[in-house]
């Protein structure tokens, strides 16, 4: 499969994803001078209302307890999704639009005897007086709340848009799988002539080069984070209603995913994989920094995976959402003429990005495994 | 937001060496295929995996940033 | 420090992917990705077999090919080797006609000139004969004439008489 074509882009976009960050980063750091000095009221404004379009972009990027399509206040339209608490005392669940109209955590609620108060869309465990500002909750320095929390499982937009992304897998992939009997032997068709290739392309570009000949055990592993990956990164592309939830680009997606491949690799390690770990080819005087290096070895590996999916993602979308905020920022539509192609242009280059770091977890969680399932040591002494 | 942007800064820095990295491995996986055609993919494929690791490394700047900023 | 919210890992997200990316692995790897594998690993087998297949009628089929070839040649060799030992033997057979007739040309040329001087000795004897014959004839008339003249025939023996002596 040639990549080439990939690769060109995807340094364009680290280009431009470094130069537009380090561009806001200096863009925030103007105003904020000028905030500091206070010599405008409109400057201060301007420099308030960025704040909101970081706080915006945040939003955008990370889980909600309702699925919000459009609309403010009064015309909100979304779907309100289940909210599912652990507390103190027990099971605790309700739709989100039930205490939505107070994310400030000014009124406190009870639901099943439990006390709860919604703070900027997280649920804690009320304080027992209001602050100065009127909110039932503790703020640290950062503005973050100190209150103790319930465990929140809620039924939220990233798990909603997780099983979407699991049920369209499912349809595609078991239909397909209903086409190869249906069809056997024959050449294929439709939606399995689309996916084979890429199939085949994990099966002899990724799993076959870095586990050899025990690539087949590892294969549906493979496959399933592969397309897993994919259509997440795909769905989150999609601005609106079945897409649009920042799935891969959630941390906690992330580490699952790195877990699993970190616990396929613990499991599988054989002999030599945790001898070079706890008996390194050095001098024994050496071992006293070598082991404590190869096991923090061991966990930054899934780490990297994490935060590179992780990163990846947040960023194209961080990048999409700041190129459309410059709009508002600048105040002129005219500005839309040189976003909005931009965003186009951004977007396209996400959809290969989006195929090339599904490529990449699946590369990287093979290579992981094959270095644990490898039969011989490479290195000599 | 002075925190914001020394870790934007951070980025930067960051990105710059990503940059080299990427840059040095781009160039001479191109030497390499120019030279052998013919192990062109496995370059490739090679090449990709240097570059997601070198990548990383910049992403973790990038994570250090977000942890600076709240 | 308390982490940013986008880098910190939210526990009821972590749990639910959790749950749901194992479902979704056992489900596709029973529905799925087993059967797909399979036939995928199946027909590629089955393409390699008819591939080999086709190899080996294409084999076959040179084989046969190079096969009559050979025959062939082989053929043409024999015939060759046939017409050159004719043309040996038709020269053979000139050769010997040719060596027989001058011989039996040559023994038939003695014979005749035996015969030519066999005859030739005859016909000389014969002629020898006749002379001979034909002298005796002469001479005895030549000698009956001669006697019938009395004289003559004593001058005759007289001369005989007169030349032989006595010695």
């Amino acid at each position: 499969m040639d990549l080439s074509h990939i690769f060109n882009s995807k340094k364009v976009l680290v280009t431009f994803f470094y130069a537009v960050f380090i561009f806001i980063s200096f863009a925030k750091a103007h105003p904020s001078g000028a905030h500091n000095s206070e010599v405008d009221q409109t400057e201060t404004l301007t420099s308030g209302e960025e704040e909101d379009i970081t706080k915006v972009i945040l939003h955008h990027i990370s889980d909600a307890h309702d699925w919000h399509f459009w609309g403010h206040g009064e015309h909100k339209v979304g779907l309100p999704l289940p909210v599912i608490l652990w507390t103190k005392k027990g099971l605790v669940t309700f739709l989100s639009n039930k205490y939505d109209n107070d994310k400030k955590g000014q009124t406190v609620f009870e639901e099943k005897g439990q006390q709860l108060v919604n703070f900027h869309d997280k649920y804690y465990y009320p304080s027992p007086e209001k602050n100065a500002e009127g909110n039932y909750v503790t703020l640290d320095e950062n503005h973050i709340p100190t209150n103790a929390k319930p465990l929140d499982i809620s039924f939220t937009k990233n798990v909603a848009s997780m099983f979407i992304s699991i049920t369209i897998l499912l349809i595609i992939f078991i239909s397909i799988a209903r086409s190869y009997k249906r069809r056997e032997g024959k050449a294929p068709k439709g939606l399995q002539s689309l996916l084979e290739p890429v199939i085949l392309f994990i099966r002899d570009d990724i799993a076959k080069p870095q586990l050899g000949y025990r690539y087949a055990t590892f294969m549906p592993y493979l496959l399933t984070v592969f397309f897993f990956v994919w259509i997440n990164n795909l769905l989150g592309l999609i601005p609106f209603f079945p897409g649009g939830a920042n799935l891969t680009g959630n941390i906690a997606v992330t580490l699952m995913l790195a877990l699993c491949t970190f616990i396929l690799t613990t499991i599988n390690g054989n002999k030599n994989y945790w001898g070079h770990v706890f008996k390194p080819h050095v001098p024994w005087w050496l071992y006293p920094l070598m082991i404590p290096v190869e096991i923090i070895g061991l966990f930054t590996k899934p780490m990297a995976l994490t935060i590179r999916l992780f990163a990846n993602i947040t960023a194209g979308h961080i990048l999409i959402l700041s190129l459309i905020s410059l709009i508002f920022i600048l105040k002129s539509i005219f500005v839309a003429g040189v976003a909005i192609p931009f965003v186009l242009f951004i977007s396209l280059i996400e959809l290969v990005v989006g195929f090339i770091q599904a490529f990449i977890f699946t590369i990287l969680s093979a290579l992981f495994i094959g270095m644990a399932i490898e039969e011989h040591a490479e290195h000599g002494a | 937001m002075i925190t914001g942007s020394i870790a934007g800064i951070g980025a930067g820095l960051a990105a710059i060496g990503a940059g080299l990295g990427i840059g040095q491995i781009g160039g001479k996986a191109m030497e390499g295929m120019a030279r052998q055609p013919e192990a062109a993919s496995k370059i490739q494929t090679a090449m990709l995996i240097a570059a997601a690791f070198i990548e990383a490394v910049a992403l973790f700047g990038v994570v250090v940033a977000f942890l600076g900023t709240k | 420090m308390s982490l940013n919210p986008l880098v910190s890992p939210d526990p009821g997200l972590f749990i639910w992917s959790t749950v749901a990316f194992i479902l979704l692995f056992f489900l596709l790897s029973k529905f799925a990705w087993k059967p797909i594998v399979k036939a995928l690993n199946e027909r590629e087998r089955s393409i390699e077999d008819a591939l080999s297949k086709a190899e080996m009628a294409r084999e076959e089929l040179n084989k046969l090919t190079s096969e009559n070839e050979h025959l062939l040649k082989q053929a043409r060799i024999e015939r060759d080797e046939i017409l050159k030992q004719a043309k040996i033997l038709k020269d053979q057979v000139v050769n010997d006609a040719k060596v027989l007739a001058q011989v039996e040309s040559s023994k038939m040329i003695e014979k005749a000139r035996h015969e030519i001087n066999n005859q030739k000795a005859a016909a000389l004897e014969d002629v020898k004969n006749q002379v001979a014959t034909l002298s005796l004839d002469i001479a005895t008339k030549i000698l009956r004439k001669q006697f019938e003249d009395q004289k003559k025939q004593q001058a005759l023996v007289s001369d005989f008489l007169e030349r032989i002596e006595l010695n």
